[in-house]
């Protein structure tokens, strides 16, 4: 269990009342929750099933409300730590601004709200599948992986590639092997795409006592990685174009952003000292996030604007 | 507690009621449309 017990001391009047609007907001981690949206979305479309476009669109909402309580339950609980790293610290808890406890109320009643709307409304299928994207984010990664192994992200990284599954879902009741492809390419992306940054925050994840790789294995071995699981990522985000769920346009732009990323993941190999290093693994990271935009919203294009068959 | 503290903790807890009733509103409207998405014409095909 987090020591939460700083904010004990801390807490200021406005606590009592809550946080601002803002401050909710900030809790649901919107540039999370706008990347889950997104790809639930092209799992959606992509899917062989007929969604009434309200439908849809209150499919796309709770998803996003589930992330969003994900975010807030994480929060709650990586509290101590946010206050230690520069990266967090200006998080709505370690600022004073909302109440642990708060916090947790928030997150837990934007869960139940969020997986009960989607199965009432929508179908029980996706709703599990939401429920358990949840439940594994806040339990098996933020409270059992996050600081006992470096493997965290590897693992835990299956919370963030649930959403096009469950967008699949969603269209049609059930998963299949092609949203499975869509899970898996998010899997294998998000430890190169998280390393990138533990490198040139591992500092912040040291002095917080959070196992990142750099901090556990060395910022040789975590590069070694980065390439290894680059490597697996760029074919893997090849298959959708031979399983019907992308086209040509897809597999061009796959190879492209692919080779960019895999070079990309070399810089970061190759850059082993000071500010090189750091701009290397910046990159990386930036580009990453770039990459998986890129592929999904290739899908979606050849999909929606020009639909096969 | 100065007044300014209490004006806008005062200030926060009325935002974050409005909020909350804003957002109760919206769940009781998003059931109402999609129970007649979902029930469409069948809606009033009903034995009296």
């Amino acid at each position: 269990m987090a020591d939460l017990s700083y904010h004990a001391s801390t807490l200021r009047p406005a606590q009592a009342a809550g946080g601002s609007i803002g401050d909710y907001f900030a809790l649901m981690k919107p540039r999370v929750m706008s990347l889950v949206v997104f790809t639930a979305l092209v799992g959606m479309v992509l899917a062989p099933g007929q969604l009434h476009p309200v439908l849809a669109g209150i499919a796309l909402l709770c998803i996003a409300v589930g992330a969003g309580a994900s975010g807030a339950l994480n929060m709650w609980y990586d509290a101590d730590i946010d206050a230690l790293m520069q990266r967090t610290a200006s998080r709505p808890i370690p600022r004073g601004r909302i109440g642990p406890d708060q916090a947790a109320t928030f997150g837990i009643v934007l869960a139940v709200g969020s997986v009960t709307t989607l199965g009432l409304i929508i179908n029980w299928a996706a709703g599990a599948l939401l429920a358990f994207t949840i439940a594994f984010y806040v339990l098996v990664y933020t409270m059992w992986l996050k600081r006992r192994t470096p493997q965290n992200i590897v693992i835990g990284g299956a919370a963030g590639a649930f959403p096009p599954m469950i967008g699949w879902a969603a269209a049609t009741g059930s998963v299949s092997f092609e949203s499975g492809v869509l899970f898996a390419i998010i899997f294998m992306w998000t430890p190169p795409h998280f390393w990138a940054l533990a490198l040139y925050r591992s500092r912040d994840y040291a002095r917080a006592g959070v196992p990142m790789l750099p901090v556990v294995a060395g910022a040789q071995e975590t590069r070694k990685q980065i390439v290894i699981y680059s490597a697996l990522l760029v074919p893997l985000a090849l298959v959708p174009a031979f399983i019907g769920l992308g086209g040509p346009l897809y597999a061009v732009a796959s190879i492209v952003l692919g080779g960019i990323f895999l070079a990309c993941a070399l810089a970061v190999y190759n850059a082993r000292e000071g500010r090189e290093a750091d701009r290397a693994a910046r990159q990386l990271f930036g580009f990453s996030i770039l990459y998986l935009f890129g592929l999904f919203a290739v899908l979606l294009i050849e999909r929606g604007v020009m639909p096969a068959g | 507690m100065r007044d300014d503290e209490q004006r806008e903790l005062e200030r926060r807890r009325r935002m974050r009621s409005i909020a909350i009733g804003l957002a109760l509103a919206g769940l009781a409207i998003l059931f109402y449309v999609a129970t007649l998405v979902r029930l469409g014409g069948n809606v009033l095909n009903r034995p009296l």
